[in-house]
């Protein structure tokens, strides 16, 4: 049963590796897209630990949905998408073993550098650690929602603006609710219920959202 | 064994075939024909259940492949147009990947002896970017050899790109596979020397 999943899994992070220009090119966005922000607002540090959470979290996505539209498109140009499908094994499992090495080849990088650029923000260093829970809950979220769009936008023209904007508004919870719980824990009034909320967030897309894309990538390779 | 009905194929509004019928018993070499876009590889596909009929049933052993998807799938073997190589890895990675992927378990020497036998045994570290076209479409047909449990074959255009020598190996392995009371089912526009005559079904027949 874990065969598949497995392989997948080890395949994927393996193209991760020989292909990790890709990948540098998404951490630099990210550290890029932040340190832009105190050219933009300034360098005034109460203003800037104000906003930090939100850019953060912001960057992330924003990294995450740059990468998203290669979760598929090389396997679908060159057939392995069919071989897939053809296999006896349920499609949801490889599916989330796709998203997981996705994850684990993007999310993870953009999670440990977050709290060096949180530094740069001066966001106050007792919120690292919810900071950095909250992006390790939600960036996966990202993922598994992300991997429902980039199926069903493969092979379509333009389908990179189109992924964009269908996965966007469904990425919205979650960076109330990441953002949300950086901004609890400096005010003092704790992050657990918006940490638990993510949480949830995350259980639920993992039982839901690997049906979803499966099925979304039978209709688009009919 | 493989029963198509009545099927019909539509593709964006057109109606390329309708009322489709055949029947592949075991041993049997079936060799679809007809002129380009006549709709070839959509039956094919259809086959496989990678693509949905418009009208009409397949069966495989009696069972709707839709019911029994995953029963069928594991007895079927089917090589696409393109050939599922990433460039990235060399053929032994892909041909590991594509058996471990299809829910085979097949080691790295049982790989390798099906891409020497298939005449890339100075090929096996490189890169699938470096290899011709002909190498590339080797290191998918290797899992042929890999693939003696699956019945059903459904080969689309296997002899491209292959040079005469590969072509009669090839056409050697499928009649094998027949022999050994398995089915093929492939198009194809080349003659190749198949040990028997193949049942030759013309989708032209059945155009709208």
């Amino acid at each position: 049963m874990l065969s598949t999943f497995l392989a997948v899994l080890r395949r994927d992070l393996l193209l991760a590796w020989r292909g990790r220009a890709d990948v540098l090119v998404t951490l630099a966005f990210f550290v890029i897209v932040v340190c832009l922000f105190p050219f933009g607002v300034g360098a005034e540090p109460n203003q800037l630990r104000a906003i930090a959470p939100g850019v953060l979290w912001v960057a992330a996505l924003l990294a995450c949905l740059l990468s998203l539209h290669r979760l598929f498109a090389q396997d679908y140009a060159d057939g392995t998408l069919e071989q897939l499908l053809l296999s006896s094994e349920p499609a949801a499992l490889w599916v989330t073993a796709k998203v997981l090495a996705f994850w684990l080849s993007t999310g993870l990088p953009v999670v440990a550098v977050a709290p060096g650029l949180a530094l740069l923000l001066d966001l106050e260093q007792g919120a690292l650690p919810v900071l950095v829970l909250s992006l390790a809950l939600g960036t996966p979220i990202l993922g598994l929602l992300g991997a429902v769009g980039a199926a069903l936008t493969l092979g379509l023209r333009g389908g990179g603006m189109l992924l964009a904007l269908l996965v966007l508004p469904l990425f919205v919870p979650v960076l109330i609710f990441g953002a949300g719980a950086v901004e609890a824990e400096m005010s003092g009034s704790g992050a657990a219920a918006h940490l638990l909320l993510l949480g949830g967030g995350l259980a639920g897309a993992l039982a839901l959202a690997p049906w979803a894309c499966a099925a979304a990538l039978r209709i688009t390779t009919d | 064994m493989l029963e198509v009905e009545s099927l019909a194929c539509l593709k964006g509004d057109r109606l390329l075939f309708r009322d489709l019928a055949l029947r592949l018993q075991a041993g049997e070499l079936v060799r679809i024909a007809g002129p380009n876009g006549v709709g070839k590889t959509s039956l094919l596909r259809l086959v496989t259940g990678l693509a949905l009929p418009e009208a009409g049933e397949i069966r495989w052993r009696g069972e709707s492949i839709r019911r029994e998807r995953e029963a069928f799938h594991r007895e079927l073997l089917y090589l696409g147009h393109a050939p599922a190589i990433n460039d990235l890895l060399s053929p032994l990675e892909n041909l590991r990947f594509a058996c471990a992927a299809a829910g085979d378990d097949v080691d790295a020497e049982t790989c390798m002896q099906a891409l020497v036998r298939i005449g890339l045994e100075n090929q096996l570290d490189l890169p699938a970017r470096v290899l011709s076209q002909g190498q590339r479409r080797r290191v998918s047909l290797a899992r042929l050899f890999l693939s003696g449990q699956r019945a059903l074959w459904v080969l689309d255009e296997p002899f491209t790109a292959l040079d005469v020598k590969a072509v009669a190996d090839l056409a050697q392995a499928l009649s094998g596979h027949c022999a050994a009371g398995g089915m093929v089912m492939l198009t194809t526009h080349q003659d190749a020397p198949f040990a028997l005559t193949p049942r030759v079904l013309d989708v032209g027949a059945y155009a709208c």
